[in-house]
């Protein structure tokens, strides 16, 4: 259960705002639950049409907002690259939205480090997303090491959730 | 938001006095470097009068216990009732049940108020004072007279300063681990007195005690902007230190507390800088394309070790303050991170990641002689006593829960748990207030 916990209170702050997200948000909580890096509608098991196109929800849901990093590594895997493809293309799409990529490492480092660790992951990503022509003066970093999980246990299932690179609409998000 | 003035009573602890009777040669000793050592017993009787001076003397004893040097004796096989602490006491009733050392004292309110508290230390075998002191103080800072007496036992009994009269800033953390909340707290070093000193929903790390004891030094996530902030813990008041353009983090005061060094974060680098708190100037002291961080001065401010990626995994480098000369010095198997400098000098302290655990361990300066103190799931951040004989670091087991402090002789023996009300990590060692 601590995973449901977990991914429903990230997105929190973004759900209060909007009524529509209520219902998303049982969604959400059940797909954390079957252990699904929550990358795509597809994994959701919802209509690519239940956000408003532009929206938030859309990015979220629709696009994928986070990437995911094997141990110690700051490289954009293959997975991850067609994740800020996406990122990339709605970002062009809707211009008007600056981001902030959050960087984060799992636990299984320690705290200092980590938090330079969630720095190169963030940088890395905001390397790859300048590269697809999103320009760098819209994108903001931050490290938040190993200080903000949204997995919740002692092995890979949980570490590999955690290494990650969140991408978060306008301003410094959760 | 912020307590105030929590050592505002050093001053008031200044006086001590000497008693008289020179302390005699001391039969009575401890040599802390052999490891293991068999812990000495030693009685320590009530403080007279009355139940102040009874806690006196149980913060005492407990101090010397959790030492892992000394047995205190039980009261109820105690024969002789202490009358008079100026008299001698009878010997023969402490050497029947063994009781190597002996501690007498008392406790008197002056006509100003303040609290009067007197003890001696006894060698039972050679019938003879080995010291005495007397302590003038206000009733509230009972406990750290009763701190400064183990400390002035231990002294006599080890030849080492003690670091009992000591205090411990600390990461108070609560709630589940997705949305702990985190704030810096000040406790003794035995877990009594712990009050917070932030309390804010922002992320709060790595406090870091300054050498006068006034100021810490943290790491905080205050406005979404990461940075090395500066506390003033007499008036509460906060600054960011310096005016990078990035995350700054992993701070630390210099030994004669005129610089705060630290890593600065730009894009997927993190080098160190040092900011001199008087003229505000900064100095870059590495270059590299890595994650150079975790730096810690030698006591005397000549060296600083520091962990570096720049060899592929997290390593420990030694270079001068200014910059020169980085040399890596530890070469087992597995990473190596958070080096510590000994008060001492003569050892550096790390957390080590190996075969997926998490140990404490300490190495010479030059790399050589690397002992491990203690291994499992999750151990790291070791802080040093003042007097470089004991650890303090963190522990996370695994499972549900959260992290909590732990204390380990140098030797690798003797690990406790330090009593905290919820989670806590990040502990760092204040010297000693006296």
């Amino acid at each position: 259960m601590s995973r449901i916990h977990a991914q429903a209170a990230g997105r929190m702050q973004s759900i209060a705002r909007n009524p529509i997200m209520i219902a998303l948000f049982a969604s959400l909580a059940l797909a954390a639950c079957a252990k699904k890096p929550m990358n795509s509608a597809g994994d959701l098991g919802l209509g690519a049409n239940a956000a408003t196109p532009g929206s938030t929800q859309d990015f979220t849901v629709n696009v994928g907002d986070r990437i995911f990093f094997d141990t110690d590594s700051t490289s954009i895997r293959a997975d991850a690259q067609a994740t800020l493809d996406r990122q990339a293309q709605w970002l062009a799409k809707y211009p008007n939205y600056a981001i902030t990529v959050e960087g984060h490492a799992d636990e299984r480092g320690t705290r200092e480090y980590n938090l330079a660790l969630g720095a190169r992951r963030a940088a890395s990503t905001k390397e790859y997303l300048s590269s697809r022509g999103i320009s760098a003066s819209k994108i903001r970093t931050i490290s938040y090491g190993k200080e903000k999980p949204v997995a919740v246990c002692d092995d890979i299932s949980c570490w590999s959730q955690n290494r990650r690179a969140v991408t978060v609409l306008g301003g410094a998000g959760m | 938001m912020l307590k105030r003035n929590p050592f505002r009573f050093l001053i008031a602890l200044a006086t001590m006095v000497t008693l008289v009777i020179a302390p005699a040669y001391a039969r009575v000793e401890i040599n802390i470097n052999k490891g293991n050592v068999e812990p000495l017993p030693i009685a320590v009787t009530d403080f007279l009068q009355g139940e102040l001076g009874q806690k006196i003397s149980d913060v005492v004893a407990a101090d010397l216990k959790r030492s892992g040097l000394f047995a205190p004796i039980a009261k109820t096989a105690f024969i002789e009732k202490i009358t008079n602490p100026d008299a001698a006491p009878r010997f023969e009733d402490w050497k029947v049940i063994n009781a190597q050392a002996l501690v007498t004292g008392r406790v008197t309110q002056e006509g100003d108020g303040r609290l009067k508290a007197e003890f001696r230390l006894w060698d039972s075998f050679a019938g003879q004072q080995m010291a005495g002191q007397q302590f003038f103080t206000q009733p509230e800072n009972w406990r750290r007279v009763a701190h400064i007496i183990a400390d002035a036992i231990y002294e006599q009994i080890t030849g080492e300063k003690g670091y009992f009269d000591t205090r411990i800033v600390y990461v108070a953390e609560s709630g589940p681990k997705t949305a702990r909340k985190r704030q810096l707290a000040i406790m003794d070093q035995d877990g009594a007195n712990a009050r917070g000193i932030t309390n804010s929903n922002d992320i709060v790390l790595t406090p870091r005690f300054s050498p006068n004891k006034q100021e810490i030094t943290y790491m905080s996530f205050e406005g979404n902007e990461p940075r090395v902030y500066l506390l003033q813990l007499e008036t509460g008041q906060r600054e960011v230190v310096g005016n990078f353009p990035g995350m700054t983090f992993a701070p630390r005061f210099s030994p004669d507390g005129q610089r705060v060094i630290m890593s600065l974060q730009q894009d997927g680098n993190a080098n160190i800088y040092t900011m001199d708190l008087r003229s505000r100037t900064t100095t870059r002291l590495t270059s590299t394309a890595a994650i150079d961080t975790s730096p810690s001065y030698s006591p005397d401010g000549g060296q600083i070790v520091f962990e570096s990626d720049r060899g592929g995994r997290q390593q420990l480098y030694v270079m001068s303050s200014g910059g020169g000369g980085q040399n890596r010095i530890s070469f087992g198997d597995g990473s190596y991170s958070t080096p510590v400098w000994s008060p001492r000098g003569d050892l550096i302290a790390f957390t080590k990641q190996s075969g997926g655990k998490f140990s404490i361990g300490v190495m010479k300066p030059d790399g050589s002689g690397e002992r491990i103190l203690t291994t499992g799931f999750h151990n790291e951040g070791p802080t040093w006593a003042p007097n470089g004989r004991v650890l303090m670091f963190f522990r996370q087991n695994a499972g549900a829960g959260g992290p909590q402090l732990y204390s380990i002789d140098l030797t690798g023996y003797n690990e406790q748990l330090v009593q905290t009300k919820g989670f806590a990590s990040d502990p760092a060692w204040s010297p000693l207030l006296e």
